[in-house]
């Protein structure tokens, strides 16, 4: 049994390593993100009988690059009494915290580097989903931020709609998680998903319905996707939050939204479809997880329209909330008893 | 109110199956126009020179006022528009010069792409309207 790869053993392979992973990652979260503007147009496209991008490259495949080139030569234009150190700082605010969330999450076993094992995850937090939690909220400060940094109406309404809307469905979200831990008994996600080995009937989507759809319906909030979307409801309030925002930091919205897509439906595969499990390598089988939720995201976004405010307070409180208690509630008399 | 979420569901997937969608990618592929399209004005020709006797109607009836005209009259005493222009940019397809014309010399044609980088391109002179 080869020793585990550490710090101690061979700090310079160990440090190359990490490093290779962490580009890996952040290399294949960037492609999707940039391929997932382009699945969504031509799959709503599809959907509304449209044929979306056909025109950049063969079937418009390059696409997400020439609308990387466009808002990149675009005007940036910072409004003139906004505040600016606020302003400049939302947009990162945002794409940060989506961007390194990835790091707890386990795409794979073990592999064998220069006669050491290495993990197939950036880091194995003992307190991995209150990592993901607290990322998730600081998620929410950069759209607030800049609702409140753009000084336009549209935007600060976007920012607070974001904001109450986070803090009702993070609760549900959060007491959908504590079922599964509750199973697995650890908060570490490599944890979780060793919890979950051996059968597909081990899966937590199995022992855990309930607490399944209500974490992807959540998510779907706490990501602000359709039909939840409504900080940046068009119809009415402009473009919400990111009114204001031109050029590349508009792009970094963008990218956030799809970031956090990737990331949730990561987060979704890990906790309840046994992570990178399957009948394929790792990373490979969680990839195919994270595309069949992004698939599933984009279908709901298609079909469905937005929901009203009082429905999506209504709903998180009196629905989601309640039902996320029982499932705790239910959880816990079946193991006690 | 499950039952309705996969009904829309099921509606958008059956969209997504190849054949469904309705777009007509234009530039490559063209809609056939109906037969009494409006489009750019023809001066029908008749033997060696047009039909036109230049009697000044179609400019009068033209509500956009588009339409010049210059009479004259060449060696066998026979009048003939000297000048026939019109603006295609003030022109608003309303066919009402068809209407009028006594001879029938002038007719609509089904041709839509007239646009051109070019104001000068706009002007359309007899020589150009007879083709």
């Amino acid at each position: 049994m080869p020793e585990m790869l550490s710090l101690s053993n061979d700090p310079i392979l160990f440090l190359s390593v990490m490093v290779a992973k962490i580009l890996v990652v952040f290399i294949v979260v960037v492609l999707i993100v940039a391929y997932a503007t382009y699945a969504e147009r031509k799959i709503i496209g599809r959907m509304q009988t449209r044929l979306g991008p056909t025109m950049t490259g063969p079937l418009g495949l390059l696409q997400p690059i020439a609308d990387g080139l466009k808002l990149f030569f675009k005007e940036d234009i910072i409004p003139a009494q906004s505040s600016k150190f606020a302003f400049i700082l939302a947009p990162m605010m945002i794409l940060v915290p989506a961007f390194i969330t990835v790091a707890v999450i386990p795409f794979g076993d073990f592999i064998t580097v220069g006669g050491y094992l290495v993990p197939l995850h950036i880091t194995d937090l003992n307190v991995g989903i209150l990592y993901i939690l607290a990322m998730a909220g600081l998620g929410v400060y950069g759209i607030v931020l800049a609702g409140w940094a753009s000084n336009n109406k549209y935007s600060l309404i976007g920012g607070i709609r974001s904001a109450a809307q986070m803090v009702s469905y993070e609760l549900a979200a959060g007491l959908s998680m504590i079922a599964v831990f509750m199973l697995s008994e650890t908060l570490s996600l490599r944890g979780i998903v060793d919890a979950q080995a051996g059968s597909v009937l081990n899966w937590y989507i199995f022992s855990q319905p309930l607490a399944f759809c209500l974490f992807v319906i959540t998510s779907l909030a706490e990501i602000n996707r359709t039909p939840f979307d409504l900080p940046e409801a068009e119809t009415e309030l402009v473009s919400g939050f990111c009114t204001e925002y031109s050029s590349m930091k508009y792009a970094l919205f963008f990218m956030a939204e799809y970031a956090n897509m990737i990331v949730v439906s990561a987060i979704t595969a890990t906790l309840f479809l046994g992570g990178p499990a399957g009948p394929f390598a790792g990373p490979i089988n969680l990839l195919l997880k994270i595309f069949f939720f992004m698939f599933l995201f984009i279908w709901i976004r298609a079909t469905f329209p937005r929901v009203r405010y009082d429905q999506l307070m209504f709903m998180g409180w009196k629905v989601f909330l309640p039902l996320a208690l029982l499932n705790i509630v239910i959880t816990g008399a079946v193991i006690v008893f | 109110m499950i039952k309705e979420f996969i009904q829309g569901l099921s509606i958008t997937a059956k969209h997504l199956l190849p054949g469904h969608t309705t777009t007509v990618e234009y530039p490559k592929q063209k809609l056939e126009i109906a037969e009494r399209f409006r489009g750019l004005h023809r001066l029908v020709p008749d033997h060696d020179r047009e039909k036109c006797v230049a009697c000044g109607l179609c400019p009068t009836v033209c509500p956009a006022k588009c339409i010049t005209v210059e009479a004259g009259e060449d060696e066998n005493g026979v009048k003939y528009p000297k000048v026939y222009q019109i603006d295609m940019l003030r022109c608003i397809f309303c066919g009402y010069c068809v209407e009028a014309c006594p001879v029938e010399a002038i007719e609509m044609t089904g041709e839509y792409e007239l646009a051109s980088y070019k104001r000068e391109d706009f002007c359309f002179t007899k020589e150009r309207l007879l083709k």
